[in-house]
């Protein structure tokens, strides 16, 4: 519009809506960190310190726990969030750091499919639990 | 914008949140601390997951969990989870909370202040099985 030298390369680069994946990225990083703080303070008291720590758990112990939905609930959603804010904190630190193009890229690749890797075998693991397995 | 800074707040060298000083070296700290817990996580599941392959294989594993070295890693472990935690609930603050920015350097010496309230009878709760078979009278 303007007779601004500035015009003319300006003009024509913001056709496109702009993505708010950083903002809920950002969003979903303290969100998640709230809730986590609850689920994996609380996941590291029972297991580490209550009622004699690490020393009392073994497959009974586990298959006590996942009898009780609440439990399974707990884990469930404790896996899913620390997974996918961890996931993120990672893709944060590899798009900082690694500056080679192909790097970021392979690193970022690694990291989608091991994250969600972990993702449906945990998942799995507390769907499919059998108590009376061995 | 700059001629309504209070006199107060002039003084201080603009970005000291994150650029230079304590709030760096926090940052820094909460990246550290971040990859370190993803890393073990990652491990976590692996090892839960063999629940589904046989009880004896979940207790083998869950086994070095209990020997002395592995325990003092776990305190490592709860260690680096709760400064990742509060120093977490710092940042929300300073994003969220109007005088947030403003107190952010009190609030680390809040951070750490009840790292270490729940970090040393925590650390002796942790590890009285491993101080007892190292140290204990008991055969």
């Amino acid at each position: 519009m303007s007779s601004s030298p500035l015009a003319a390369p300006r003009s024509g680069t913001r056709t496109k809506q702009r993505s708010n994946f950083e903002l809920y990225g950002w969003l979903f990083m303290r969100i998640s960190g709230i809730v986590l703080v609850v689920l994996v303070l609380g996941h590291l008291f029972i297991m580490n310190i209550l009622d004699g720590g690490v020393q009392r758990i073994n497959f009974a112990f586990v298959a006590g726990r996942w009898a009780s939905p609440f439990w399974q609930v707990w884990d469930l959603s404790m896996l899913w969030l620390a997974m996918l804010h961890g996931g993120n904190g990672m893709r944060t630190i590899i798009n900082d750091y690694a500056e080679r193009n192909q790097t970021r890229f392979w690193l970022k690749m690694l990291l989608y499919v091991s994250t969600a890797f972990i993702i449906v075998l945990g998942t799995l693991v507390i769907f499919t639990f059998d108590p009376n397995l061995g | 914008m700059a001629s309504k800074t209070p006199v107060s707040l002039r003084a201080l060298p603009i970005g000291t949140l994150y650029r230079g000083g304590e709030g760096m070296w926090t940052w820094v700290l909460q990246r550290i601390t971040g990859v370190s817990v993803f890393f073990f996580l990652f491990v976590h599941v692996l090892d839960t997951a063999l629940v589904r392959v046989s009880p004896e294989a979940y207790d083998l594993i869950i086994a070095t969990y209990k020997t002395p070295i592995v325990n003092l890693l776990e305190v490592g472990l709860v260690g680096a989870v709760l400064y990742h935690a509060l120093n977490g609930i710092r940042i929300i603050l300073i994003d969220f909370w109007k005088r947030g920015p403003r107190v952010q350097r009190q609030m680390i010496w809040v951070v750490a202040g009840v790292w270490l309230v729940v970090m040393i009878p925590g650390t002796y709760y942790m590890m009285i099985h491993t101080i007892d078979a190292l140290f204990g009278s008991t055969p």
